[in-house]
């Protein structure tokens, strides 16, 4: 199979829990007093086990969940299309009697893909009507509640005495931000929104509609956001306290140097130069989406995609997920209601609190984040 | 602002076609890579009785000479003895903890020899449900010491389990994976061996004991392991020592009737039991330990404690009354002794309050009566001054009374001598 671009990035090395059944192996902890190095004077096959654990894998599948936020007429569910190869929505098209939604409404669908033997179950959700209001104050709290929903779904199916072997997992693992091409600054909109997120759940911000920008002005409009976004102190995926290690930095720093992503999204064929590509046909030429001159969907793709999916679900597993069951069971001490070995308080009638800055491995930021 | 969720449920997930490469075929690789960073852990105890081979075995298994002295058999009672090791095999690092049973079968009286057993296995599981339930908790960096694997390591007396082992055993299934094995296999025949091996099986489902099953749901190992589990439990011989058998060196224990090679699939079982426990099972023995018995553990745990998912009547429920209950009893018992430390309290005061006030007073009577003591001598010493003044007094007037007199007198007597000088004077002349 034709594998564009297989430049795969050493995967992102971070503690985690893999699956919810498999526990976690043990991590670098100060070995008791007697946990001699031996050496082992031949082969004994523990190597086996990494197979034992693929397999298990394979046979069980994954999940992935992702969310795409931003207005209409971004792009967002022609881009979820392209990157998964797949008609998982029907594109949008405006102007053919299909009425503005009044009101923020939440889309979910999921489906079941599969690729050479390993099968991922895939629900994305979409944003229709997200800041196309003329008031749009608080239009981020129906996502916040729906992303505190699906923690509240976990957290109540692993408080229980008799738990499910496997906890279906709905949580929110990445959330797609499109910026819209204006080629100034982030707007308040933005702001507010990715400060309210960036706590709660992994966000990954995206020039939307790049073809419209020349490459020098993606430059100057990605390097401005970047600026906007360290002096409002928002973390965006991968976030910089998460490095484990200096591999993980050196390959973080790459990715983080070049995010928010310029990309374009196209689900059409053309015919360029005998091939047959993905991508969006004007009149003055065809914006290939998978060649990296035209825009940077592949280094979206493989970020989502190809190296750092496990990753994100551990970060959302290890510390947001965590967090907000800090935050519950912090709440629960008063009051006793509820299934399972501690009585979670009723869940607040809107589920936006967000419980607050990370409080799960917080390493100091280093001395760039600090200037505005 | 309204929210409408639109989910399909479940029956309505599709498949859906693919029309190109998109990539997450390398997920398993990440999911790999990244346990492989961390390491895995793996915890065997082995159950047997001393002098049966748990040491050898465990460094046969592992080709590594783990230090290890030999244990005595005087021990007063069984005692779990735990070792922790860190293995690496190319990129993946083991860290392997053996538990030992020390002085197994070797006290007079055994009715409470699996009960060391059976608390460290709980121990182990209370320790991480501990974790598990805590607000603030780190189950990814967690050293999970939960055991993996039992091997029972059987006595080799050709007849059938003894009772001890039955009675271990019995303790142990819900709680662990057995894996039971003929230790010493050397030392029974062939023959033997097999009735051996059939006799202990359907003593073992004669009563009722669950040992481990090899999962044969998985289509790549359910061959294998169906083919193995034949053979349980496996004979097996472990030795350390090197005999060169043709021109290549192996593990053997030599004879003076033969050499019997550790890893001749037809001396012993040696290299079945090395492939079900460590090649083909060990993820599993881990997943197993996880969702199977540490689930029951906490069950059982959690109901102990009152809580409960249900009501009798299989509402949806919490534990509403008796948690309601045990709460307000419990604060109308602080309040109680609140009530009563502040009576106490009050009381004391009083108390001392009285106490002082009956000094004050002791102390203002005794002030008065100094006072009074004090005046009553003043005024004696005021009358004696007043006497002794007077004498003076007295005796001064006397005094210049006698010293006028005394000078008169003398004057007198001057006069008188002037007289009588003048006289006599007179009459000389």
């Amino acid at each position: 199979m034709d594998r564009p671009g297989d430049d795969r990035h050493p995967c992102a090395l971070g503690p985690m829990d893999p699956l919810r059944w498999s526990p976690s192996p043990c991590t670098s902890r100060p070995p008791s007093p007697r946990t001699p190095p031996c050496e082992m004077l031949g082969h004994v096959g523990i190597e086996a086990v990494l197979e034992q654990l693929k397999i298990k894998a394979m046979k069980m599948g994954f999940e992935f969940n992702i969310m795409v936020v931003g207005q209409s007429g971004l792009g967002k569910s022609t881009m979820v299309n392209t990157l998964f190869k797949s008609k998982m929505w029907k594109s949008t098209l405006p102007g053919l009697g299909v009425p503005m939604p009044q009101t923020l409404q939440l889309q979910s669908v999921t489906h079941i893909i599969e690729e050479n033997g390993v099968k991922l179950k895939l629900t994305v959700t979409d944003t229709p009507g997200f800041g196309d209001q003329i008031n749009n104050d608080k239009c981020w709290d129906p996502i916040l509640g729906y992303i505190n929903g699906q923690y509240e779904r976990y957290l109540q199916e692993e408080i229980l005495i008799t738990r499910q072997r496997h906890i279906p997992d709905t949580r929110v693992h990445c959330c797609v931000y499109f910026v819209p091409p204006t080629g100034h600054c982030l707007r308040p909109l933005d702001i507010e929104f990715l400060q309210r997120l960036c706590r709660t759940v992994n966000v990954v911000p995206v020039i939307a509609r790049a073809d419209s920008l020349t490459i020098e002005e993606r430059e100057a409009f990605r390097r401005r956001i970047q600026h906007d976004l360290r002096a409002h102190c928002i973390e965006v995926y991968p976030q910089k306290c998460f490095d484990e290690d200096i591999n993980d930095r050196i390959l973080n720093s790459k990715i983080r140097d070049r995010i928010p992503f310029a990309v374009v999204g196209a689900d059409q064929e053309h015919l360029v130069n005998g091939r047959c590509v993905l991508g969006r046909k004007t009149k003055w030429g065809i914006i290939e989406v998978e060649n990296m001159a035209h825009c940077e969907f592949p280094l979206l793709r493989d970020l989502l995609i190809r190296s750092h999916l496990q990753d994100l679900k551990d970060i959302t597993h290890n510390v947001h997920y965590e967090n907000y069951r800090v935050f519950r069971l912090n709440q629960s001490h008063a009051l006793p209601r509820g299934p399972g070995w501690v009585n979670l308080a009723p869940a607040p009638a809107d589920l936006t609190a967000t419980p607050g800055p990370w409080k799960v491995r917080w390493q100091a930021h280093d001395s760039s984040d600090e200037e505005c | 602002m309204a929210v409408a969720v639109g989910r399909p449920s479940n029956e309505e997930l599709r498949n859906l076609s693919l029309s190109g490469h998109v990539g997450f075929d390398s997920l398993p690789d990440q999911l790999v890579n990244k346990s492989t960073s961390q390491g895995f852990c793996f915890n065997i105890l082995c159950v047997g009785e001393t002098g049966i081979g748990k040491s050898t075995l465990m460094d046969t298994l592992f080709n590594t000479k783990f230090e290890s002295d030999p244990a005595t058999h005087n021990e007063p009672g069984v005692r779990l003895k735990a070792r922790s090791y860190e293995l690496q095999e190319s990129n993946v690092r083991l860290k392997l903890t053996i538990v030992d049973t020390v002085g197994f079968g070797d006290q007079i009286n055994k009715d409470d020899s699996y009960k060391p057993i059976v608390e460290y296995i709980d121990a182990q599981f209370e320790a991480y449900l501990q974790e598990e339930l805590k607000i603030k908790r780190s189950l990814f960096n967690y050293h999970d010491t939960r055991v993996h694997a039992c091997l029972y390591f059987i006595a080799p007396t050709g007849h059938s389990l003894k009772s001890l082992d039955l009675v271990t055993m019995k303790k142990l299934d819900s709680k662990v994976n057995i894996i039971p094995i003929i230790a010493k296999a050397d030392t029974i025949a062939k023959n033997e061996l097999h009735k051996f091996k059939s006799k202990i099986m359907s003593e073992l489902v004669s009563n009722g004991v669950q040992i481990y099953q090899f999962p044969t749901d998985e289509e790549t190992v359910a061959e294998i392991n169906a083919t193995m589990s034949v053979h349980l439990p496996f004979s097996v011989v472990g030795s350390t020592e090197e005999v060169k058998i043709g021109n290549k060196m192996a593990k053997a224990r030599q004879y003076p009737w033969g050499v019997v090679q550790v890893e001749n699939e037809n001396h012993c079982d040696f290299v079945k039991l090395r492939e079900m426990l460590i090649r083909v099972n060990m993820e599993d023995l881990r997943e197993q330990t996880h969702s199977r018995h540490y689930e029951l553990y906490r069950r059982c745990k959690l109901e102990e404690m009152g809580f409960k998912d249900t009501d009798p009547d299989s509402k949806p429920f919490s534990l509403q009354e008796t948690y309601e209950a045990k709460r307000n009893e419990f604060l109308g018992e602080l309040q109680k002794k609140e009530e009563e430390m502040r009576q106490m309290f009050v009381m004391r005061v009083k108390e001392k309050e009285a106490e002082l006030k009956e000094a004050e007073k002791e102390l203002h009577e005794k002030f008065d009566l100094l006072k009074r003591t004090h005046q009553e001598e003043k005024k004696k010493v005021e009358d004696k001054k007043k006497e002794l003044e007077e004498e003076v007094n007295n005796f001064q007037k006397k005094k210049a009374a006698a010293q006028l007199l005394q000078s008169q007198a003398q004057q007198s007597g001057a006069q008188q001598t002037k007289k009588d000088k003048d006289k006599k004077n007179f009459f000389f002349m």
